[in-house]
């Protein structure tokens, strides 16, 4: 074979290769689109054994990351797990299917209160996953006095031997909310006088902060590389393998308790199979094995008996019955507030 | 008649020829980078969506007026350091970069100029080897060695040099390490290539003629490098000005260059405009950069 | 006699004050080079083979981490994109290349600089502006992020890769030889199969093999362009980093960095080779 028919022949091999790899993924696959670290691996593997599903995870650090990509031509993903003010957002621009879970085999065992969500009221667009709440973990032992006082004053305004040793959140609306509570502004305030307080909190802390970030926030903490980290619940919970003494505060001016949902871009390659897991995912063995690895509580009934021990026993997976009027659920606010948190957060970050 | 047909013919026959040559490649090219970049210049005017993306045919300057001003919670505009201070940290990186490279790279460069002649080949692949890996991985390295409880704070610590950790991770500092370990092979090459040229014998002439190593440096070897080395800051200088990866894993967030901050505004930060107009804004400088370079280089070539 | 004999003989054994190859501290620097250079790399591996999981304290030698790396399913895939898009992209590059190469080196024509500039565009516009622009004109034009917009942007940025070592060897190669075979009745056609493609032959692998190690270990145009099921190995790698240092990491970067290094071996030795034979 002379070296031009060779290198021919590799072409068009090539060109098959291509050709394979392309019908072989419209084939019964399943992209989800999660945070990193948010979903257990042998869950997913689970779901293969039992579907024969291929299910592939890929992760994204923010909500703004997720909206971004969505927004900027999909990427080719079938499932999402947005917060409420992201879905709220999506449904608004048409990027999400009404997959109408509300009338899905499973969706009996959704526990009351989650069966409806302030920006998709039947739940015809998303059904719940993980819920939670914000606040910070510290460990006692990096801290003067080995005790903070359950207040984001030690967040905002930190002791001068915590400068430079606080992480925060790289989540707008978690960081936004925060502030809210401590300068005690309306979080869906409309008024740019108002949003300015919760900047100049922002701006003022902004030099004792050493990383806003969302990933790696355990391992963060865990390797000592910072005194306090504004967390979440199920994270501070991962801490305490490595670390059993950290302690997760719920600060008495407000505590976000969120809830994320799992929802179908509209232009998911594979619905169906979406319709499936999220389906799959309402059973209380499955929910329950997401939070045994995330550490944050699930929304199905029936998932108690599934749970680990060590959730029940943690005050910050558990919560305590004396911060329930700390909580501060999810408000659905207007456009206007929506843009002034935009621009604060955009000044804050740049 | 015959020979018009004839070169008629020719001409078609050359003309097929070279289309179906060159044009699949610059046809990609010209797809896949120029009308994108258009695009790109052309989406820098337009109106930003808040959610990501563009409102179409809605044309405003407010991406270009963002690098020097913002707006404020009450729409007034006033004056905003903040971007600006990244282009310059941005300048200023890879200006200790392109300073760093040359004061490290052209020593090694002369160490293998003057090296036995079978040396060389070797030491041009063991210095372009570690180029061509993938620079993500060798990022990390660095942040292993860096990192409160890396490699470096660890053995200070141990030698009791110190008793606190360094921070000597996401900083200034951890990038402009990052950097120059980036770009060194760049600098080193092209001043090896001039140096490589240079006759020893005149070298030695000069040591005969009783001159000290100073002036030799001074007046044979800058000289005869200076080619090479003007590639080389060139070479090292304008695409530090575009990193990305490295400041992205070994800034921390805090430290952002342009490049950081282009891919901000097509990520969380959902500002497709004005991370157009800054995209802009560094495809002109590099394009006009690498324009003068390829002038002058031109005109050198011509006066010899 | 001896005299003027024995200074040469002393002479000959120490560095002479004006030796033009010794320069006082080079050698230093050299040694600093590449301590600097390869240090970090081999801290990297060295640290991929240490048994525990605290990254910086060694407790033993172990490919626990390596075994884990390869059994990790989301690795393989990562692994099996890269192989996939770096190998469909250099291949259709360097198609390109050596086309485009082949009437570049011949002689002039009209639009040539235009089509240097173009080739030489990848190579000079800093690659976060190309990744963006790409995803722009793929969002405004419709098609979805995946392994089709990342082999279509990697094709574009790999061709000047693959085009300048087979542009360098077209133009060392003796024109006579493809005249002496118009002169023994071959046309064009079969001047060029058989007498220049075959010389061409090892620029073509080298450009074809550097195309491939640049789509290999490329990140921020797949990062950026990419979508559902095509992440790359240096996606993954950075989206591990993202959440944290850990062995893993530096089991699949040290993997990583040995094929680089081969590869790039291969390369040069292949662009080397030829050398020798020319003589």
């Amino acid at each position: 074979m002379s070296k031009f028919t060779r290198r021919t022949a590799s072409i068009l091999a090539g060109f098959g290769f291509l050709l394979a790899a392309g019908s072989g993924a419209s084939a019964q696959e399943l992209h989800l689109y999660n945070w990193s670290n948010y979903y257990p691996p042998e869950l997913l593997e689970k779901f293969e054994a039992e579907t024969g599903i291929k299910a592939t995870i890929d992760a994204y650090a923010s909500e703004e990351d997720l909206l971004a990509k969505l927004q900027a031509g999909g990427g080719g993903y079938d499932v999402i797990f947005p917060g409420p003010t992201t879905l709220g957002t999506m449904i608004e621009k048409g990027l999400v299917e009404k997959i109408d879970a509300n009338s899905m085999s499973n969706f009996q065992n959704v526990l009351g209160p989650f069966q409806t969500l302030s920006v998709d009221a039947d739940r015809s667009y998303s059904a719940p996953y993980m819920w939670g709440t914000t606040g910070f973990t510290y460990d006692p032992a990096m801290v003067p006095g080995g005790m903070l006082e359950e207040s984001w004053a030690e967040i905002f305004e930190p002791k001068d031997e915590l400068k430079g040793n606080i992480a925060m959140l790289n989540e707008m609306s978690d960081v936004w909310n925060a502030a809210a509570y401590y300068t005690g502004v309306d979080k869906c305030t409309e008024d740019p006088m108002e949003a300015q307080k919760i900047l100049d909190v922002l701006m003022a802390q902004k030099p004792s902060v050493k990383v806003y970030s969302n990933d790696g926030t355990i391992d963060r903490m865990s390797a000592g590389e910072v005194a306090v980290h504004m967390q979440w619940n199920g994270a501070a919970h991962r801490v305490k393998k490595n670390k059993p003494d950290v302690v997760y505060v719920y600060p008495k001016e407000g505590v976000t308790f969120w809830t994320d949902t799992m929802a179908v871009p509209s232009n998911a390659p594979n619905k169906e199979a979406a319709k499936q897991f999220i389906n799959w995912m309402m059973l209380p063995e499955n929910a329950a094995a997401a939070s045994n690895f995330t550490g944050y509580s699930n929304a199905i009934k029936g998932s108690g008996q599934y749970l680990d021990e060590s959730l029940s026993t943690d005050p910050a997976v558990n919560m305590p019955e004396e911060f329930a009027d700390r909580l501060s659920g999810f408000k659905k606010c207007s456009d206007e507030s929506k843009q002034l948190r935009e621009r604060v957060w955009t000044k804050l970050k740049s | 008649m015959d020979a018009k047909v004839r070169d008629a013919a020719r001409r078609r026959a050359a003309w097929r020829d070279r289309t179906l040559l060159v044009g699949p490649a610059a046809g990609a090219i010209f797809i896949l980078m120029v009308v994108p970049l258009t695009l790109m210049a052309w989406i820098s005017i337009q109106t930003r969506d808040f959610a990501g993306g563009v409102v179409w045919n809605d044309y405003s300057g407010e991406a270009y007026l963002r690098f020097l001003f913002e707006r404020n919670l009450d729409d007034s505009l006033s004056w905003n350091f903040n971007y600006l201070l990244i282009i310059l940290r941005s300048f200023w990186l890879s200006f200790i970069t392109t300073t760093t490279s040359l004061l490290v790279g052209f020593p090694m460069a002369l160490y293998m100029a003057t090296r036995p002649a079978r040396w060389r080949a070797a030491l041009v692949f063991l210095v372009t080897v570690p180029f061509w890996t993938n620079l993500l991985v060798r990022n990390y390295a660095w942040i292993l060695l860096l990192r409160d409880h890396g490699s470096i704070n660890s053995v200070l610590l141990w030698l009791g040099v110190i008793d606190q950790p360094l921070p000597l991770l996401h900083n200034n500092f951890a990038v402009s390490v990052g950097l120059t370990y980036s770009f060194l092979p760049f600098m080193v090459l092209p001043i090896y290539t001039s140096l490589e040229k240079l006759d020893l014998r005149l070298v030695e002439a000069a040591f005969d003629l009783y001159a000290t190593r100073l002036k030799v440096l001074r007046h044979i070897l800058l000289p005869a490098a200076l080619p090479g080395i003007i590639a080389g800051c060139i070479l090292v200088f304008v695409p530090c000005l575009g990193s990305y990866v490295t400041p992205e894993l070994l800034g921390g967030g805090k430290t952002m260059m342009i490049g950081n901050l282009i891919g901000l505004q097509f990520g969380a930060a959902r500002n497709w405009p004005f991370g157009a107009a800054l995209g802009f804004a560094l495809l002109a400088l590099v394009l006009i950069a690498m324009t003068i370079y390829a002038l002058r280089t031109q005109q050198n070539g011509n006066s010899r | 006699m001896s005299d003027i004999a024995q200074p040469a003989a002393k002479r000959r054994f120490r560095p002479l004050a004006g030796d033009p190859r010794h320069w006082p501290g080079v050698g230093f620097m050299a040694a600093l080079f590449f301590g600097y250079v390869y240090l970090p790399i081999f801290i990297l591996i060295a640290l991929s083979f240490n048994k525990n999981e605290l990254v910086t304290i060694w407790t033993g030698f172990s490919f626990d981490w390596y075994l884990k790396a390869v059994q990790n399913e989301a690795v393989l895939r990562a692994a099996w994109n890269s192989l996939l898009i770096a190998t469909i992209a250099s291949l259709c590059a360097t198609a390109l290349a050596t086309l485009a190469a082949v009437r570049m080196a011949r002689d002039r024509f009209a639009g040539q600089i235009a089509v240097n500039a173009m080739v030489a565009l990848p190579l000079t516009v800093p690659e976060i502006v190309t990744a963006v622009s790409t995803l722009m004109f793929f969002s405004v034009v419709g098609i979805t992020q995946g392994l089709t917009t990342v082999i279509l942007a990697h094709t574009v940025f790999c061709i000047p890769f693959a085009y300048l070592p087979i542009r360098a060897r077209l133009d060392g190669l003796d024109p006579k030889l493809a005249e002496a075979a118009g002169d023994l009745y071959a046309n064009p056609r079969q001047a060029f199969r058989m007498i220049t493609l075959p010389l061409m032959m090892p620029g073509i692998m080298s450009g074809a093999v550097l195309a491939f190690i640049i789509s290999l270990d490329d990140f921020v145009t797949t990062f950026f362009v990419g979508g559902a099921g095509s992440t790359t190995l240096p996606v993954y790698i950075f989206g591990l980093i993202r959440v944290g240092v850990s062995p893993e990491v530096n089991a699949i970067s040290s993997i990583m960095l040995m094929v680089s290094i081969a590869l790039v071996s291969i390369s040069l030795l292949l662009g080397r080779g030829h050398e020798r034979s020319q003589r």
